[in-house]
């Protein structure tokens, strides 16, 4: 099913908007597991951002998919979630107002249609974001947390393909093929400006409930 | 009421209201509110950005010459364009030249970006507000491969290859549990294609997916990676080596002939898929005159694709610079980014409190002071809004105006200003075009006029890389291979307070990014996005925006099925905060309508 995908044999795949506190989470997993593994040939990470569609072509070619990503999934916010094979959602939708839009599930269900088929694996590695509001922010500490489980479970989960990945002595810096230093998580987090000097809040629910806290005082 | 707005529109807040909100469990992005008259025509429009993205906020106190990467990460869609203007900015800042070969490449960049950007939004954003895939099923493969072969030489247009296509879309269809393409408006009655121009569509909606993984190369082969290729202030990172071997490291002559067969590639896919479809699918549509906007009125261009390096004046700027007012084609004004009387940014109507909000501010002056309160008229809470109040303040986005105007910005405006200026590699295609359709230049102030804009910039901008890649050849081959300026390099030579301005055409309109640095670090940024320009709020003398007025006096099938809406409102090209990926156990609807 899957003859025509001459890709990655398996594709480490971070996505999120790393400007978003926890959105940035599959991106810092895919940091992560590249500074913490030495990766067997044909094992490709890609930090996806939020590329969108522009990620389809590889995942249309991947014989095997794993993707860290922030998930909601009505889950306790940093509760780890691995969905595998058909328990990753996918879906096309047709009414979005943006081609900004996209979801990781629509880029899946077209990635499948190209390929006329789905992989030989998918495997999802979620978090449950704690907070997505705060723009310019980092992780929060539980969604932190788990980014230790996460690459893990992607290490195992590979090794269970039988492409050994193996955790080096130490962390080396990731490569530069996968993410300028600049927005490296530790670079971002520590260069981020106060907040005196640099309003952070904005989306009407986070303001919303400043106002209702400044009211109960 | 009704009422009339100084830029020439009318507004009816009576009957129904619709709301149109992208919300899914995270708070979306832009929502429309119209109001509908008792035959359903719109006559009231309120658009509104329901999230704030204020970059300066992520920016302040770092290093100037990291902001592209961080710009570049605003968007997955228009990272190389952000990335771009970025770097323009801080080298105007710091008065840094580039080479001309730095030009040159930016230039292939910027345009296969364009390329890549307008293919992918007609076939994966916009041909589905036109193109209907659950009718496509019960096309006849062999009157479709008869249409296309009448419309195109691609050679893609076999009986065979259409009922294989078909095939595989029955499977995925049926397979119930993927629901493909399911949360569309299919059956709607403004869908006007027969089932083979359907099939036909969504055959080359596949292939330009397959395309784009060619046309992403280029910015592979020039930036180091994709996604998130590398920029530099000074040049471009890649150094060229015309001797060197293999596909890393520097730009090497294997490397350019793979560039120089996409860009053909791209010719051709232009001409012979997207703008035969695109004329094809239009000459069905030519009654649907809606959605013209501000485009008969007031448009709005800064320009770009430099033919020599470090010159940003309108002469040297291959994309037209200018703006047009009050519909008056006989003149093209220029525009100085730098002139506080020219952009200003208006709060009137925005979740952001000014000492004055009378009046403007120019963005290397802009104050992003968030004041999130909703008029006497709004329903609902602050927490969850049912319907705004766009008397008082209702958008997360600022009203940017030109002398005062509400301006539209993208193709459409970047094409009525190369054709008001005569150019003409931009008026003879357009004038081509609708005698194609036999359609009069005012159809061009449309929906229809700005998607067409689109595919027409297309072609142009597959051309034009063709020429500098052409140029940079003939640059390297007399001797000249360098790619970057370094001389300004450490902070140590910069001046110890600077500002600068750095603006491009990004896909979908003029982009302009302003910066102040102080003692070697970013002390104010500020980004002018084109969504800006075209879904900001009314200003503080009532003057509406492009997205507002584009709606207004559009006829509506089925407002609990606002197709209409969608259709006008994606020939923008939407940009907002692009963050909407989070994935949902049950795939949540990612558009909700509420109709009261």
């Amino acid at each position: 099913m899957t003859a025509q995908r001459q890709g990655a044999e398996a594709l480490v795949l971070g996505v999120g908007n790393i400007l978003w506190a926890d959105e940035g989470f599959g991106v810092r997993c895919a940091e992560a597991f590249a500074a913490t593994y030495d990766l067997p040939q044909g094992v490709t990470v890609v930090d996806g951002g939020t590329q969108g569609l522009a990620l389809v072509n590889d995942l249309a070619q991947a014989r095997r998919v794993v993707i860290f990503d922030a998930v909601d999934f009505d889950a306790a916010p940093g509760e780890l979630i691995i969905a595998r094979g058909d328990e990753v959602p996918r879906f096309v939708a047709g009414k979005k107002v943006s081609l900004h839009q996209n979801s990781m599930m629509e880029i899946l269900a077209v990635a499948e249609l190209m390929a006329d088929g789905a992989p030989d694996a998918i495997t999802l590695v979620g978090c449950q974001p704690a907070e997505l509001e705060d723009y310019g922010g980092g992780l929060t500490p539980v969604v932190s947390a788990q980014i230790g489980p996460a690459i893990e479970a992607a290490a195992s989960e590979i090794d269970r393909w039988g492409l050994p990945v193996r955790r080096r002595a130490s962390v080396q810096p990731f490569p530069d093929s996968l993410m300028p230093k600049e927005v490296a998580r530790a670079a971002y987090e520590m260069g981020r400006p106060g907040a005196d000097d640099a309003c952070r809040i904005g989306d009407e629910r986070v303001l919303a409930r400043l106002t209702a806290a400044e009211a109960a005082d | 009421m009704a009422m009339q707005t100084p830029n020439g529109f009318t507004l009816d807040d009576g009957g129904r209201r619709v709301v149109v909100d992208p919300i899914t469990r995270i708070e979306g992005h832009l929502r429309i509110e119209v109001n509908v008259d008792d035959a359903n025509v719109i006559r009231n429009a309120v658009s509104t950005g329901t999230m704030w993205r204020g970059l300066e906020v992520i920016l302040k106190g770092r290093d100037p010459r990291d902001a592209w990467a961080f710009t570049q990460r605003i968007c997955g869609v228009c990272t190389g364009t952000h990335a771009l203007t970025s770097v323009r900015a801080v080298e105007d800042a710091l008065g840094i030249d580039i080479p001309e070969n730095a030009n040159s490449i930016r230039n292939l960049m910027q345009l296969a970006l364009q390329v890549h950007d307008h293919i992918v939004h007609f076939y994966h954003l916009h041909a589905l507000d036109w193109v209907d895939v659950v009718s496509s099923l019960s096309a006849d493969p062999k009157a479709t491969s008869e249409l296309a072969q009448s419309i195109s030489s691609w050679p893609l247009s076999s009986p065979g290859y259409f009922r294989d296509l078909q095939n595989k879309l029955k499977k995925f269809v049926d397979s119930g549990q993927l629901g493909l393409f399911r949360n569309a408006y299919w059956g709607h009655p403004a869908y006007k294609l027969p089932p083979e121009a359907n099939l036909m569509a969504v055959a080359h909606y596949l292939e330009a997916l397959d395309f784009q993984k060619e046309i992403k190369k280029i910015h592979t082969v020039f930036g180091g990676k994709n996604p998130h290729p590398n920029w530099l202030v000074g040049g471009v990172p890649s150094p060229i080596n015309i001797e060197d071997v293999g596909a890393v490291g520097a730009v090497n002559i294997e490397r350019l002939n793979l560039v120089k067969s996409i860009i053909d590639q791209s010719i051709e896919f232009t001409e012979k898929v997207y703008l035969p479809d695109l004329l094809a699918i239009a000459s069905f549509y030519k009654e649907w005159t809606y959605g013209g906007g501000l485009s008969s009125k007031s448009v709005l261009s800064y320009g770009d694709i430099p033919e020599h390096a470090n010159d940003y004046s309108g002469d040297n700027l291959l994309l037209p610079r200018g703006a047009i007012i009050d519909g008056n084609l006989n003149e093209v004004y220029d525009v100085d980014q730098r002139n506080p009387e020219e952009i200003q940014e208006f709060v009137a109507h925005s979740w952001y409190s000014y000492d004055d909000e009378a009046i403007g501010l120019h963005p290397w002056d802009g104050v992003t002071d968030p004041n999130y309160v909703l008029g006497p008229n709004a329903k609902g809470s602050k927490a969850h809004i049912e319907e705004l109040d766009e008397n008082a303040k209702y958008s997360w986005i600022k009203s940017p105006r030109w002398k005062g105007n509400a301006m539209e910005v993208g193709p459409l405006a970047r094409y009525i200003i190369g054709y008001a200026r005569g150019i003409p590699e931009f008026k003879e295609p357009t004038e081509a075009a609708l005698r194609h359709l036999d359609l009069p230049v005012e159809a061009l102030f449309s929906t229809l006029g700005r998607t067409a804009a689109r595919g027409l910039e297309c072609q142009w901008a597959a051309e034009k890389m063709l020429y500098f890649y052409n140029k940079l050849i003939a640059n390297i081959k007399a001797g000249d291979v360098t790619t970057a300026n370094i001389q300004k390099w450490e902070p140590k030579s910069w001046p110890k307070s600077s500002k600068g301005v750095g603006f491009t055409e990004a896909p979908r309109g003029a982009l302009g990014h302003w910066v102040r640095i102080e003692d070697g670090k970013i002390d104010n940024y500020q980004c002018v996005v084109p969504t800006t320009w075209n879904a900001g709020p009314r200003d503080t003398e009532g003057n509406i925006g492009a997205y507002e007025a584009s709606l207004l006096d559009t006829p509506m099938a089925d407002p609990e099925q606002p197709l209409e809406i969608l259709r006008t409102i994606h020939s923008f090209d939407p940009c907002l905060a692009c963050s909407t990926h989070v994935m949902t156990k049950d795939g949540d609807d990612l558009a909700a309508v509420k109709v009261r």
